[in-house]
């Protein structure tokens, strides 16, 4: 904890703020002491920790003081901890809360979480070590202080060692991942090259092709990723796969939607089946493009598409417009309802809700009410009062 | 069109490949996803179009987005009695990581916007508004209108 030193908290010219995090407590060593609850600052050069209470208790130490960090997990009752271990304070340090202290450690215990975030953050900044390339105002000590740290402590050297030859491997792995990844886009730029000439081909020879290859083509689109606006136009964005999609979909929302009233917005539908899939999700396009062939399959289940623009699925034998006049009945009870106080009524989501009522509306039966307290339906008096 | 399925195995040899030694890094690293989302932009490709692509299936680049999207969508549904509906992306991204735990991989910002895209074709009004030097995410349709609009940013 001696190695801290007192400061302003104002970051130099050319230190940049990488992460900061509320809510965590410094201690030294094993013990507590007075830095109970702050916000810690990692940047680009140093560790600063805050008082939440007393903005002016500020206090520092260089990122060059690190000799390496540790995780801690969170146990009951104890928050998650990073342990920093640090070299030995230099003879020139600015002055600090504490003159000395018997461990060459501290704690940061993460009261509000965000351990994970902040330990990969500063993992980064000792191994990129920016301090180095970018000078501050204030002059920086780093090879003085590791000469003196290695001389004192030697095991220290084999810890340093170590760190500097995991960096020197993480460094290779990642310039291995991207060359990887550049020659492989090589390949699938050809790819995107040869679909487009084939695609100008078809569209040439409008007439010409068959059926079966334009459903072959979409296939291999499909697969690369790469939009097909020239079949979109003929045949629709499906291909087999979506039809069968189709079909199992039907057989999975048979049930909840039956549950829900016979109605659920597309995002409930997402997340119901990708929770119920847990591996292989479905892309959100996916579930769109199967959706849309439901009806011409003839399945029992259809997607609607709402005037603003929501999209759901209901049951062949759900009937909107029946609903309709339910809602009317509904809201003539209680005079007027809101979008959200319907909703609870009956026991549906507040989205469908509005969307039942907008469609009220429009077939006549209901009027809006719109100010700044919000958007309240009335029955349509102008229709049934002449 | 026989010539191009031909090459789409090749193609699909050389992707698993690339997956048997780097898989890990696409759900381990942010940085490495940006970089991957990049370049499939540059050359006209969208790994994320389909569950059945090529990227999803052998790199499973899909599922982590797809997985995201459904956590976005939970958290947006639980939290919008209390505001409404509109979200910080930083808050957003604090919610999502302590819903997926301690031993969860590490999500970004650029994860979170590209998932949040990918919804929109669900058509229940999902939307990114640009306020200050962040985003808002709007998870409920009402047409915020340009006066909203430049309330809100001025609001920042």
């Amino acid at each position: 904890m001696d190695r801290f030193s007192w400061t302003t908290g104002l970051l130099e010219l050319g230190e940049t703020l990488v992460v900061q995090q509320r809510g965590v407590r410094l201690s030294d060593g094993e013990e507590k002491v007075k830095f109970d609850s702050g916000v810690l600052l990692l940047s680009t050069h140093r560790l600063i920790w805050r008082d939440q209470k007393n903005h002016e208790c500020c206090i520092a130490v260089p990122l060059s003081q690190i000799v390496f960090i540790e995780e801690q997990a969170a146990g009951i009752g104890k928050s998650a901890k990073i342990v920093v271990h640090l070299h030995p304070a230099s003879s020139n340090k600015e002055p600090g809360p504490f003159q000395s202290s018997k461990y060459s450690y501290v704690k940061l215990s993460f009261k509000e979480h965000g351990q994970i975030e902040f330990y990969r953050r500063l993992s980064e900044e000792i191994t990129q070590r920016r301090w180095e390339s970018m000078p501050t105002g204030q002059a920086m000590q780093v090879n003085k202080d590791s000469q003196a740290g290695r001389i004192r402590a030697v095991g220290i050297v084999g810890i340093e060692r170590k760190l500097e030859e995991k960096r020197k491997e993480t460094d290779k792995n990642i310039s291995e991942a991207f060359e990887d990844l550049s020659k492989l886009m090589e390949k699938a730029k050809e790819m995107v090259e040869l679909s487009k000439s084939i695609a100008n081909k078809i569209k040439e020879k409008q007439g010409d092709i068959t059926e079966d290859e334009t459903i072959r083509f979409k296939s291999y689109l499909l697969s690369m990723g790469i939009a097909n606006p020239v079949t979109r136009e003929t045949y629709g964005s499906g291909t087999q796969y979506h039809m069968q999609l189709a079909k199992q979909l039907a057989g999975i929302l048979q049930t909840p939607l039956e549950e829900r009233g016979g109605i659920m917005s597309l995002t409930e539908v997402y997340c119901l089946v990708n929770r119920a899939r847990g591996l292989e999700l479905l892309s959100p396009e996916d579930l769109v493009n199967a959706c849309k062939m439901l009806e011409s399959l003839n399945l029992p289940l259809r997607l609607r598409i709402f005037d603003s623009g929501v999209m759901v699925i209901e049951l062949q034998s759900h009937n909107e417009e029946e609903m309709v006049a339910a809602a009317l009945e509904t809201v003539s009870e209680k005079g007027s309802l809101t979008a959200d106080e319907f909703a609870k009524l009956v026991g549906m989501s507040v989205l469908l809700a509005k969307e039942r009522l907008l469609l009220a509306e429009k077939m006549g039966h209901l009027c809006r009410d719109d100010s700044v307290e919000g958007l309240r339906f009335y029955p349509n008096l102008f229709l049934t009062q002449s | 069109l026989s010539q191009m399925s031909k090459q789409l195995e090749t193609f699909r040899t050389h992707l698993q490949a690339f997956a048997s030694k780097h898989k890990q890094e696409i759900r381990r690293s942010p940085a490495f996803r940006l970089q991957f989302q990049h370049m499939c932009a540059a050359i006209g490709v969208d790994p994320l179009a389909s569950g059945k692509g090529f990227w999803a299936e052998v790199l499973g680049v899909g599922d982590f987005y797809y997985e995201l999207g459904v956590q976005i969508i939970e958290v947006c549904l639980a939290l919008r009695h209390c505001n409404g509906g509109l979200i910080t992306l930083e808050e957003l991204q604090q919610q999502v990581l302590r819903g997926r735990g301690k031993f969860a991989q590490d999500v970004s910002a650029d994860d979170l916007l590209r998932a949040i895209k990918k919804l929109k074709v669900l058509g229940s009004g999902f939307g990114i508004i640009p306020v200050g030097g962040t985003f808002l995410v709007q998870s409920v349709p009402a047409e915020l209108n340009m006066d909203h609009t430049v309330v809100l940013q001025l609001a920042e």
